[in-house]
Protein backbone atom coordinates (compact mmCIF):
# COMPACT_ATOMS: atom_id res chain seq x y z
CA UNK A 1 0.00 0.00 0.00
CA UNK A 2 1.18 3.51 -0.82
CA UNK A 3 0.97 6.10 1.92
CA UNK A 4 1.41 9.92 0.58
CA UNK A 5 2.31 12.30 3.65
CA UNK A 6 2.68 16.11 3.00
CA UNK A 7 5.35 17.63 3.93
CA UNK A 8 7.79 20.68 3.75
CA UNK A 9 11.06 19.26 2.85
CA UNK A 10 11.97 15.72 1.15
CA UNK A 11 12.36 12.45 2.59
CA UNK A 12 11.15 10.67 5.96
CA UNK A 13 12.65 12.93 8.12
CA UNK A 14 11.14 16.05 7.18
CA UNK A 15 8.49 17.99 8.95
CA UNK A 16 4.54 17.41 8.46
CA UNK A 17 3.38 19.76 7.18
CA UNK A 18 -0.04 20.65 8.25
CA UNK A 19 -1.80 22.17 4.59
CA UNK A 20 -2.35 19.63 1.82
CA UNK A 21 -2.76 21.23 -1.33
CA UNK A 22 0.47 23.88 -0.48
CA UNK A 23 2.62 21.38 1.07
CA UNK A 24 6.16 22.14 -0.28
CA UNK A 25 6.72 18.35 -1.28
CA UNK A 26 4.53 14.85 -0.86
CA UNK A 27 6.41 11.81 0.67
CA UNK A 28 5.45 8.24 -0.85
CA UNK A 29 6.05 5.47 1.50
CA UNK A 30 5.22 1.86 -0.14
CA UNK A 31 4.27 0.15 3.75
CA UNK A 32 5.28 -3.09 1.85
CA UNK A 33 8.79 -2.27 0.76
CA UNK A 34 9.95 0.66 3.31
CA UNK A 35 10.55 2.48 0.26
CA UNK A 36 10.02 6.47 -0.06
CA UNK A 37 9.63 9.21 -3.20
CA UNK A 38 9.91 12.27 -2.63
CA UNK A 39 7.79 15.27 -5.28
CA UNK A 40 8.55 18.83 -4.92
CA UNK A 41 5.09 19.91 -5.23
CA UNK A 42 4.37 22.32 -8.23
CA UNK A 43 1.40 23.77 -7.00
CA UNK A 44 2.86 25.77 -4.24
CA UNK A 45 2.60 29.13 -5.21
CA UNK A 46 -0.53 28.44 -7.69
CA UNK A 47 -3.40 31.01 -7.36
CA UNK A 48 -5.84 28.76 -7.10
CA UNK A 49 -7.53 24.95 -7.54
CA UNK A 50 -4.59 23.99 -5.55
CA UNK A 51 -6.88 21.17 -3.83
CA UNK A 52 -8.17 19.11 -6.73
CA UNK A 53 -4.76 18.61 -8.30
CA UNK A 54 -2.87 17.84 -5.62
CA UNK A 55 -5.34 14.90 -5.31
CA UNK A 56 -4.60 14.13 -9.03
CA UNK A 57 -0.99 13.63 -8.45
CA UNK A 58 -2.00 11.74 -5.11
CA UNK A 59 -3.99 9.25 -7.55
CA UNK A 60 -1.35 9.02 -10.19
CA UNK A 61 0.92 7.75 -7.12
CA UNK A 62 -1.13 5.19 -6.75
CA UNK A 63 -1.66 6.47 -3.11
CA UNK A 64 -4.66 5.24 -0.85
CA UNK A 65 -4.14 6.81 2.25
CA UNK A 66 -3.19 10.54 2.61
CA UNK A 67 -1.47 11.63 5.93
CA UNK A 68 -2.21 15.51 6.54
CA UNK A 69 -3.33 18.39 8.81
CA UNK A 70 -6.17 19.11 7.03
CA UNK A 71 -8.02 19.05 3.66
CA UNK A 72 -10.36 21.82 1.87
CA UNK A 73 -13.52 21.27 0.45
CA UNK A 74 -12.80 20.51 -3.16
CA UNK A 75 -9.86 18.14 -2.27
CA UNK A 76 -11.94 16.26 0.38
CA UNK A 77 -14.55 15.51 -2.39
CA UNK A 78 -11.94 14.15 -5.21
CA UNK A 79 -10.13 12.49 -2.49
CA UNK A 80 -13.71 10.72 -1.16
CA UNK A 81 -14.69 10.29 -5.20
CA UNK A 82 -10.66 8.63 -5.72
CA UNK A 83 -11.31 6.07 -2.53
CA UNK A 84 -8.18 7.52 -0.81
CA UNK A 85 -8.50 7.80 2.50
CA UNK A 86 -7.27 10.94 4.61
CA UNK A 87 -5.69 10.62 8.17
CA UNK A 88 -5.20 13.58 10.54
CA UNK A 89 -1.56 14.12 12.11
CA UNK A 90 -1.63 17.71 13.82
CA UNK A 91 1.48 16.79 15.46
CA UNK A 92 5.15 18.50 15.14
CA UNK A 93 6.73 15.45 14.32
CA UNK A 94 8.71 13.95 10.93
CA UNK A 95 6.90 12.47 8.09
CA UNK A 96 8.38 8.89 9.65
CA UNK A 97 6.54 10.08 13.10
CA UNK A 98 3.50 10.34 11.47
CA UNK A 99 3.74 6.79 9.61
CA UNK A 100 4.64 5.15 12.85
CA UNK A 101 1.64 6.60 14.40
CA UNK A 102 -0.96 5.80 11.10
CA UNK A 103 0.21 2.05 11.09
CA UNK A 104 -0.27 2.20 15.57
CA UNK A 105 -3.71 3.42 14.97
CA UNK A 106 -3.57 6.82 16.33
CA UNK A 107 -4.84 8.74 14.06
CA UNK A 108 -8.27 9.67 13.27
CA UNK A 109 -9.56 10.04 9.76
CA UNK A 110 -10.95 12.56 8.55
CA UNK A 111 -14.52 13.56 7.56
CA UNK A 112 -14.58 13.50 3.59
CA UNK B 1 -22.72 58.34 -22.92
CA UNK B 2 -21.29 55.38 -20.25
CA UNK B 3 -20.47 56.26 -16.66
CA UNK B 4 -19.44 53.89 -14.27
CA UNK B 5 -19.57 54.29 -10.18
CA UNK B 6 -16.97 52.88 -8.61
CA UNK B 7 -14.93 53.02 -4.75
CA UNK B 8 -11.90 51.22 -3.44
CA UNK B 9 -14.31 49.69 -0.97
CA UNK B 10 -18.18 48.29 0.11
CA UNK B 11 -20.49 50.68 2.24
CA UNK B 12 -18.92 54.18 0.93
CA UNK B 13 -22.32 54.79 -0.37
CA UNK B 14 -21.29 54.11 -3.99
CA UNK B 15 -24.81 52.48 -4.86
CA UNK B 16 -26.76 55.15 -3.12
CA UNK B 17 -24.69 57.66 -5.16
CA UNK B 18 -25.61 55.50 -8.36
CA UNK B 19 -29.25 55.27 -7.47
CA UNK B 20 -29.84 58.95 -6.67
CA UNK B 21 -27.81 60.07 -9.71
CA UNK B 22 -30.27 57.68 -11.80
CA UNK B 23 -33.22 59.40 -10.43
CA UNK B 24 -32.42 62.50 -10.86
CA UNK B 25 -31.88 61.92 -14.51
CA UNK B 26 -34.77 59.59 -15.40
CA UNK B 27 -36.94 62.58 -15.21
CA UNK B 28 -35.91 64.61 -17.91
CA UNK B 29 -34.20 61.58 -20.50
CA UNK B 30 -33.98 57.66 -20.95
CA UNK B 31 -31.54 56.15 -18.77
CA UNK B 32 -30.26 52.67 -17.94
CA UNK B 33 -28.86 51.78 -14.80
CA UNK B 34 -26.65 48.33 -14.44
CA UNK B 35 -25.81 46.73 -11.31
CA UNK B 36 -22.26 44.94 -11.84
CA UNK B 37 -21.46 44.51 -8.26
CA UNK B 38 -23.05 41.08 -9.06
CA UNK B 39 -22.01 39.14 -6.09
CA UNK B 40 -24.14 41.44 -3.77
CA UNK B 41 -26.04 43.57 -6.07
CA UNK B 42 -28.70 45.97 -4.18
CA UNK B 43 -30.00 48.83 -7.20
CA UNK B 44 -33.15 46.77 -7.21
CA UNK B 45 -33.58 47.47 -3.29
CA UNK B 46 -33.95 51.12 -4.19
CA UNK B 47 -36.25 50.86 -7.33
CA UNK B 48 -38.77 47.80 -6.52
CA UNK B 49 -40.67 46.02 -9.30
CA UNK B 50 -40.62 43.05 -11.32
CA UNK B 51 -38.22 42.01 -13.27
CA UNK B 52 -37.37 39.68 -16.74
CA UNK B 53 -34.35 37.10 -16.12
CA UNK B 54 -31.92 36.10 -18.55
CA UNK B 55 -30.08 33.32 -17.57
CA UNK B 56 -26.27 33.67 -18.04
CA UNK B 57 -24.39 30.81 -18.93
CA UNK B 58 -20.53 29.46 -19.59
CA UNK B 59 -19.26 26.54 -21.28
CA UNK B 60 -17.72 23.57 -19.11
CA UNK B 61 -16.34 20.48 -20.00
CA UNK B 62 -18.76 17.11 -20.16
CA UNK B 63 -16.35 14.04 -20.68
CA UNK B 64 -17.17 10.77 -22.08
CA UNK B 65 -15.88 8.34 -20.64
CA UNK B 66 -16.36 6.02 -23.42
CA UNK B 67 -13.19 7.75 -25.31
CA UNK B 68 -11.36 8.69 -22.20
CA UNK B 69 -8.16 6.91 -21.19
CA UNK B 70 -7.71 8.73 -18.17
CA UNK B 71 -4.10 9.99 -19.17
CA UNK B 72 -4.28 12.69 -16.90
CA UNK B 73 -3.44 15.62 -19.55
CA UNK B 74 -6.70 17.43 -18.86
CA UNK B 75 -6.27 17.78 -14.60
CA UNK B 76 -2.40 18.71 -15.59
CA UNK B 77 -3.33 21.40 -17.62
CA UNK B 78 -6.00 23.07 -15.87
CA UNK B 79 -4.46 25.87 -13.97
CA UNK B 80 -7.74 26.20 -11.96
CA UNK B 81 -8.25 23.16 -10.42
CA UNK B 82 -11.36 22.42 -12.31
CA UNK B 83 -10.43 18.78 -13.00
CA UNK B 84 -8.98 15.94 -11.23
CA UNK B 85 -8.51 12.86 -12.64
CA UNK B 86 -8.64 9.80 -10.27
CA UNK B 87 -8.31 6.52 -11.04
CA UNK B 88 -11.40 5.61 -12.34
CA UNK B 89 -12.69 8.75 -13.61
CA UNK B 90 -12.28 12.41 -14.25
CA UNK B 91 -13.93 14.36 -11.47
CA UNK B 92 -15.10 18.00 -12.72
CA UNK B 93 -15.63 20.89 -10.14
CA UNK B 94 -18.13 23.12 -12.51
CA UNK B 95 -17.86 26.20 -10.60
CA UNK B 96 -13.78 25.74 -10.59
CA UNK B 97 -13.87 26.44 -14.32
CA UNK B 98 -13.49 29.16 -15.84
CA UNK B 99 -14.23 28.01 -19.54
CA UNK B 100 -10.98 28.82 -21.49
CA UNK B 101 -11.50 25.70 -23.65
CA UNK B 102 -8.23 24.08 -22.88
CA UNK B 103 -8.53 21.02 -21.50
CA UNK B 104 -10.75 19.84 -24.64
CA UNK B 105 -7.88 20.90 -26.86
CA UNK B 106 -5.19 19.09 -24.95
CA UNK B 107 -7.29 15.65 -24.46
CA UNK B 108 -5.16 13.21 -26.73
CA UNK B 109 -8.44 10.91 -27.45
CA UNK B 110 -11.22 13.64 -28.09
CA UNK B 111 -13.13 12.72 -25.45
CA UNK B 112 -14.08 16.19 -23.99
CA UNK B 113 -16.99 18.79 -25.55
CA UNK B 114 -18.02 21.72 -24.12
CA UNK B 115 -21.76 22.45 -22.67
CA UNK B 116 -23.12 25.66 -21.34
CA UNK B 117 -23.59 25.55 -17.52
CA UNK B 118 -26.07 28.05 -15.97
CA UNK B 119 -23.89 30.09 -13.69
CA UNK B 120 -25.73 33.55 -13.07
CA UNK B 121 -28.75 35.74 -14.39
CA UNK B 122 -29.39 39.15 -15.47
CA UNK B 123 -32.83 40.92 -14.45
CA UNK B 124 -33.88 43.64 -16.23
CA UNK B 125 -36.91 45.97 -15.23
CA UNK B 126 -38.47 49.58 -15.97
CA UNK B 127 -39.06 50.58 -12.46
CA UNK B 128 -39.59 54.57 -13.76
CA UNK B 129 -41.15 55.14 -17.04
CA UNK B 130 -37.60 56.71 -18.50
CA UNK B 131 -35.64 54.09 -16.40
CA UNK B 132 -34.35 51.14 -17.14
CA UNK B 133 -32.71 48.67 -14.61
CA UNK B 134 -30.02 46.14 -15.09
CA UNK B 135 -29.07 43.67 -12.29
CA UNK B 136 -26.32 41.48 -13.06
CA UNK B 137 -26.83 38.31 -10.76
CA UNK B 138 -23.85 36.01 -10.07
CA UNK B 139 -24.78 32.47 -8.24
CA UNK B 140 -23.37 31.46 -4.83
CA UNK B 141 -20.17 29.67 -4.93
CA UNK B 142 -19.24 30.63 -8.74
CA UNK B 143 -16.34 32.99 -9.28
CA UNK B 144 -16.85 33.82 -13.30
CA UNK B 145 -18.05 37.38 -11.98
CA UNK B 146 -17.02 39.07 -15.28
CA UNK B 147 -18.78 36.95 -17.41
CA UNK B 148 -22.02 38.21 -15.87
CA UNK B 149 -20.96 41.50 -15.74
CA UNK B 150 -20.31 41.04 -19.49
CA UNK B 151 -23.65 39.74 -20.04
CA UNK B 152 -25.34 42.76 -18.10
CA UNK B 153 -23.80 45.67 -19.86
CA UNK B 154 -24.13 43.45 -22.97
CA UNK B 155 -27.95 44.27 -22.39
CA UNK B 156 -28.13 47.65 -21.58
CA UNK B 157 -25.98 48.32 -24.86
CA UNK B 158 -27.89 50.89 -27.12
CA UNK B 159 -28.71 53.36 -24.15
CA UNK B 160 -28.39 56.67 -24.74
CA UNK B 161 -27.03 57.25 -21.77
CA UNK B 162 -25.85 53.99 -19.05
CA UNK B 163 -24.62 54.40 -15.93
CA UNK B 164 -22.79 51.10 -14.10
CA UNK B 165 -22.49 50.63 -10.78
CA UNK B 166 -19.52 48.34 -10.36
CA UNK B 167 -17.95 46.38 -7.33
CA UNK B 168 -16.06 47.48 -4.80
CA UNK B 169 -12.80 46.82 -4.57
CA UNK B 170 -10.50 46.64 -7.20
CA UNK B 171 -10.46 43.38 -9.10
CA UNK B 172 -10.91 41.74 -12.36
CA UNK B 173 -15.07 42.71 -12.06
CA UNK B 174 -14.46 46.48 -11.68
CA UNK B 175 -11.87 46.22 -14.98
CA UNK B 176 -14.36 44.45 -16.63
CA UNK B 177 -17.30 47.33 -15.62
CA UNK B 178 -14.70 50.14 -17.08
CA UNK B 179 -14.45 48.59 -20.02
CA UNK B 180 -15.32 51.00 -22.77
CA UNK B 181 -16.74 53.67 -20.11
CA UNK B 182 -16.33 57.45 -20.75
CA UNK B 183 -16.08 58.54 -17.04
CA UNK B 184 -15.82 57.46 -13.64
CA UNK B 185 -17.16 58.74 -10.39
CA UNK B 186 -15.45 57.85 -7.51
CA UNK B 187 -16.87 57.38 -4.41
CA UNK B 188 -15.13 57.89 -0.94
CA UNK B 189 -15.37 59.10 2.71
CA UNK B 190 -13.32 61.38 4.78
CA UNK B 191 -11.67 58.93 6.86
CA UNK B 192 -8.19 57.83 6.80
CA UNK B 193 -9.05 54.26 5.37
CA UNK B 194 -11.67 56.21 3.09
CA UNK B 195 -8.19 57.63 1.44
CA UNK B 196 -6.39 54.76 1.49
CA UNK B 197 -8.96 53.02 -0.75
CA UNK B 198 -9.72 55.67 -2.72
CA UNK B 199 -5.65 56.03 -3.56
CA UNK B 200 -6.23 52.40 -4.73
CA UNK B 201 -9.14 52.97 -7.07
CA UNK B 202 -7.94 56.30 -8.05
CA UNK B 203 -5.02 53.98 -9.61
CA UNK B 204 -6.71 51.34 -11.31
CA UNK B 205 -8.89 53.87 -13.18
CA UNK B 206 -5.91 56.32 -14.19
CA UNK B 207 -4.03 53.06 -15.31
CA UNK B 208 -7.44 52.70 -17.89
CA UNK B 209 -6.73 56.32 -18.94
CA UNK B 210 -10.82 57.17 -18.28
CA UNK B 211 -11.18 60.55 -17.02
CA UNK B 212 -12.73 60.50 -13.55
CA UNK B 213 -13.62 62.52 -10.05
CA UNK B 214 -14.36 61.99 -6.96
CA UNK B 215 -17.62 62.08 -4.77
CA UNK B 216 -17.13 62.73 -0.84
CA UNK B 217 -19.75 61.00 0.76
CA UNK B 218 -20.88 61.13 4.59
CA UNK B 219 -18.40 64.27 5.12
CA UNK B 220 -17.69 65.67 8.44
CA UNK B 221 -16.24 68.74 6.49
CA UNK B 222 -12.87 67.48 7.64
CA UNK B 223 -11.92 66.60 3.97
CA UNK B 224 -8.48 68.36 4.01
CA UNK B 225 -6.46 65.17 3.33
CA UNK B 226 -8.69 64.03 0.88
CA UNK B 227 -8.53 67.51 -0.79
CA UNK B 228 -4.86 67.43 -0.92
CA UNK B 229 -5.31 64.04 -2.61
CA UNK B 230 -7.76 65.04 -5.37
CA UNK B 231 -5.70 68.19 -5.87
CA UNK B 232 -2.51 65.99 -6.40
CA UNK B 233 -4.04 63.86 -8.82
CA UNK B 234 -5.68 66.34 -10.50
CA UNK B 235 -8.97 64.39 -9.64
CA UNK B 236 -11.85 67.16 -9.86
CA UNK B 237 -14.69 66.82 -6.43
CA UNK B 238 -17.86 66.49 -8.28
CA UNK B 239 -20.36 67.09 -4.90
CA UNK B 240 -19.82 66.36 -1.40
CA UNK B 241 -22.30 64.73 0.67
CA UNK B 242 -22.51 66.01 4.20
CA UNK B 243 -22.69 63.53 7.32
CA UNK B 244 -26.36 64.22 8.18
CA UNK B 245 -28.79 62.44 10.16
CA UNK B 246 -31.46 63.57 7.97
CA UNK B 247 -29.96 61.42 4.99
CA UNK B 248 -28.79 58.66 7.21
CA UNK B 249 -32.53 58.15 8.20
CA UNK B 250 -33.53 57.99 4.38
CA UNK B 251 -31.07 56.09 3.03
CA UNK B 252 -31.37 53.69 6.13
CA UNK B 253 -34.41 53.10 4.97
CA UNK B 254 -34.27 52.70 1.46
CA UNK B 255 -35.07 56.55 0.24
CA UNK B 256 -33.28 58.28 -2.53
CA UNK B 257 -32.65 61.91 -1.06
CA UNK B 258 -33.09 63.25 -4.52
CA UNK B 259 -36.59 62.30 -4.28
CA UNK B 260 -37.22 62.64 -0.06
CA UNK B 261 -35.13 65.79 0.00
CA UNK B 262 -35.30 69.42 -1.21
CA UNK B 263 -32.66 70.39 -3.08
CA UNK B 264 -30.67 67.21 -3.59
CA UNK B 265 -32.56 66.28 -7.20
CA UNK B 266 -30.58 69.84 -8.35
CA UNK B 267 -27.36 68.57 -7.01
CA UNK B 268 -26.91 65.62 -9.02
CA UNK B 269 -28.29 66.90 -11.72
CA UNK B 270 -25.26 69.15 -11.13
CA UNK B 271 -22.77 65.85 -10.55
CA UNK B 272 -23.94 64.67 -14.14
CA UNK B 273 -23.04 68.37 -15.80
CA UNK B 274 -19.73 67.65 -14.15
CA UNK B 275 -19.48 64.52 -14.96
CA UNK B 276 -20.32 65.30 -18.53
CA UNK B 277 -17.03 68.13 -18.16
CA UNK B 278 -14.69 66.03 -17.48
CA UNK B 279 -15.65 63.11 -19.97
CA UNK B 280 -15.66 65.86 -22.52
CA UNK B 281 -18.38 64.01 -24.49
CA UNK B 282 -22.02 64.66 -25.53
CA UNK B 283 -24.41 63.73 -23.37
S1 LIG C 1 -12.25 24.82 -19.68
FE1 LIG C 1 -10.29 25.54 -18.85
S2 LIG C 1 -10.81 26.09 -16.76
FE2 LIG C 1 -12.48 24.81 -17.46
S3 LIG C 1 -11.91 22.76 -16.84
FE3 LIG C 1 -11.16 23.04 -18.93
S4 LIG C 1 -9.03 23.70 -18.65
FE4 LIG C 1 -10.07 24.00 -16.70
S1 LIG D 1 -7.25 14.42 -21.29
FE1 LIG D 1 -8.98 13.35 -22.21
S2 LIG D 1 -8.41 11.19 -22.14
FE2 LIG D 1 -7.02 12.27 -20.77
S3 LIG D 1 -7.98 12.11 -18.77
FE3 LIG D 1 -8.68 14.02 -19.66
S4 LIG D 1 -10.59 13.49 -20.68
FE4 LIG D 1 -9.53 11.59 -20.29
Amino acid sequence: MIVGITARAAGTDAPVEQRFGRAPYFVFVDTETGKAESIENPLVDAAGGVGPRAVQMFSEHGATVVITGQVGGNAARALGMGGIKAYAYRGSGSVADALAEYTAGNLQLLPL
Amino acid sequence: MKIAIASGKGGTGKSTVAANLACTLALSREVALVDCDVEEPNLHLFFPDSAEDVPVTTLVPEIDPALCTLCGECGKFCRFGALSVLKDRVLLFPELCHSCGGCSLVCPQGAIREVPRTIGRVACSCPLSRLTLVSGVLNEGEVMAPTVIRAAKMLAEGHPLILYDASPGIACPVIETLEGVDACILVTESTPFGLHDLRLAAEVVESTGIPAGVVINRSDGRDEETLDFCRERGLPILMTIPFSREIAAIQNRGGLICRDLPGWEERFADLFEAVVKIAGVNP
